[in-house]
């Protein structure tokens, strides 16, 4: 293990707490992630040394701000290997990119007769925007069905090949599923749209903490993520697009920064990127995000991946002796990411929520942001323990004896 | 783990494992759904309305053992009551769970006040009587053939 890997917990002093007694156990990262001290601390530095706005002074401390923020963005794309940083949107995060793409580059393509293609295991934030503009626009909305009692066998690809017609002119679709798990395989699925003349948009919230995510490998047209769910700051992520997309899509909000000429008659607007970032953007969390990529990469994102991967596989084989339990995803040996949602026969995930807090287990309990999926499959609500780069196999047993400890208060098994 | 088990008292574990009143009311007059979104809960009440005595009452739903225990709880409760008593009792209800105070007397309720430690956990354990009182002020309803 490289010598970053050794002491990773304590790079994380958030970690470092105690929760109803006990020591914090944080099983929550598809949630959000906790943030390594050099990001905090360039958050902190930022503020102390280098504001001031961005792009418009002509004073020093506004020049290192501007260069800052660019290099920000330049960092940003290579951590994706996009080509060019005119390719990188800074938004509020994947729901804000992702809304982005159904208003802007929605509104002004899509027509009746046109179809909008995502999956059924799309968060909602990949999914409402698309009903929203399928509804402005008169286009249709079809869903790629998963497969499987539980979705163990993830997207129906033959159903995939059937719905893939020419009308449809985006394919958008998650990259790991915050639910199932299951990671999907982007870059046959964009090969597959290609044929059809359909763009690609790829929800990445899920990938982009815990494996390499090379858009040109990936061959997707658009690309959303957020920061928070790879060690960055909340209210910041990313939008990668095609330049070429980009410079032909009309702009998402309106105001300073994105314009280049007004007049009271009208206004024309700059090239992309800064026709999609009005105002005063989110400057210090983008820095602070840059950080983050720098973090993760001294980790080396693979190392990240085969982390999470293992862990995931680990907790799945414990899990799957509990009695009465129902995993979701996809079985032992399958394409699995870092986490893994279950639910118990005889309790409720809400109960199961609490009971673990009372560990000091942090997991999360509902729908997951999934509540077709959820229907579909037949679950009011599952437990999802979900792991990053800090959790520990020690972590994982004392999440099963906790719930074994659970499942017998309630079931008296 | 003593806090949680105040909560999660054996009433509470009691009702979520043997609910009382626990089906459709095939007499029913008087039906409302609730649910819980954000989390899953649901709940259906069915009451069969006389002049404004509750003659009968029953649950049906899913979800999280306070819900359901809450609700099972409920229908034992409203069971003969006028409607000003069930707006009462909720009112009581209400009070316990968003307060912790427990009225003196021993009762199923007062265990439910170890719900307002947990504020997540509120809106799990009203949801049931919510739908009980929106089923006491909806349209009567014919009684089901099923």
């Amino acid at each position: 293990m490289p010598s970053a890997w050794a002491n990773v917990r304590d790079d994380f002093p958030t970690l470092h707490q105690q929760v109803n007694g006990q020591p914090l156990v944080y099983l929550d990262n598809a949630a959000t992630t906790q943030k390594p001290r050099a990001v905090l601390d360039a958050l902190q530095d930022f503020y102390l040394h280098h504001n001031a706005n961005v792009h418009r002074g002509l004073h020093a401390l506004s020049m290192r701000a501007t260069d800052a923020y660019e290099a920000a963005r330049a960092r940003t794309a290579r951590f994706v290997n996009a080509a060019d940083p005119a390719e990188i949107i800074f938004t509020r995060g994947t729901t804000e990119s992702i809304n982005l793409v159904a208003a802007s580059w929605g509104g002004a393509n899509l027509k009746p007769g046109d179809v909008i293609l995502i999956t059924e295991m799309e968060h909602h934030s990949n999914l409402v925007p698309w009903q929203l503009i399928a509804q402005r626009t008169g286009a249709t909305l079809q869903y790629v069905p998963v497969a499987g009692d539980d979705a163990e066998h993830g997207l129906d690809l033959a159903a995939l090949d059937r719905l893939l017609t020419p009308q449809v002119k985006l394919f958008a679709f998650t990259h790991v599923s915050n639910t199932l798990g299951v990671v999907n395989p982007v870059a046959e699925l964009c090969a597959r749209a290609r044929q059809v003349g359909a763009l690609t948009l790829v929800d990445a919230a899920q990938s982009i903490g815990h494996q390499p995510v090379d858009v040109h490998a990936l061959g997707c047209d658009f690309l959303a993520f957020s920061g928070h769910k790879m060690a960055g700051p909340t209210g910041i992520g990313a939008l990668y697009g095609r330049r070429a997309l980009l410079d032909a899509m009309p702009p998402y909000q309106s105001g300073g920064g994105m314009i280049s000429v007004v007049e009271y008659s009208g206004s024309k607007w700059k090239p992309a990127p800064e026709r999609f970032e009005a105002g005063t953007p989110n400057v210090a969390d983008a820095v602070a995000l840059a950080t983050s990529m720098d973090y993760l990469d001294g980790l080396g994102r693979d190392a990240i991946a085969a982390h999470d991967r293992e862990l995931a596989a680990y907790a799945y084989a414990a899990l799957a002796e509990l009695p009465g339990i129902r995993i979701l995803g996809p079985r032992a040996g399958g394409p699995r990411g870092g986490l893994v949602s279950f639910a118990l026969r005889e309790v409720h995930a809400h109960d199961v929520v609490t009971f673990a807090d009372q560990d000091g287990i942090a997991l999360r309990g509902g729908h997951h942001c999934n509540q077709p999926l959820m229907k579909k499959l037949g679950l009011p609500s599952t437990v999802r323990a979900s792991f990053y780069v800090y959790n520990t196999r020690d972590e994982v047993d004392r999440l099963v004896v906790s719930l074994r400890r659970i499942a017998k208060f309630f079931g008296g098994a | 783990m003593s806090d949680l088990t105040d909560l999660y008292q054996q009433v509470i574990l009691d009702h979520n494992r043997r609910p009382r009143n626990r089906g459709r009311l095939p007499t029913a007059n008087r039906v409302a759904h609730g649910d819980n979104p954000t989390c899953g809960d649901q709940c259906s009440v069915y009451l069969r309305l006389e002049g404004d005595k509750i003659a009968d009452i029953s649950f049906d739903g899913s979800g999280c053992a306070i819900s359901q225990a809450s609700a099972s709880l409920m229908t034992t409760r409203l069971k003969g009551k006028t409607a000003a008593e069930a707006e009462a009792l909720f009112k009581d209800f209400h009070h316990i769970v968003t307060t912790g105070e427990a009225p003196e007397e021993i009762s199923d309720v007062a265990a439910f006040a170890g719900v307002h430690a947990f504020p997540a956990r509120i809106k799990c354990a009203t949801l049931g009587w919510h739908a009980a009182l929106n089923a006491l002020h909806s349209d009567p309803t014919p009684a089901t053939t099923e």
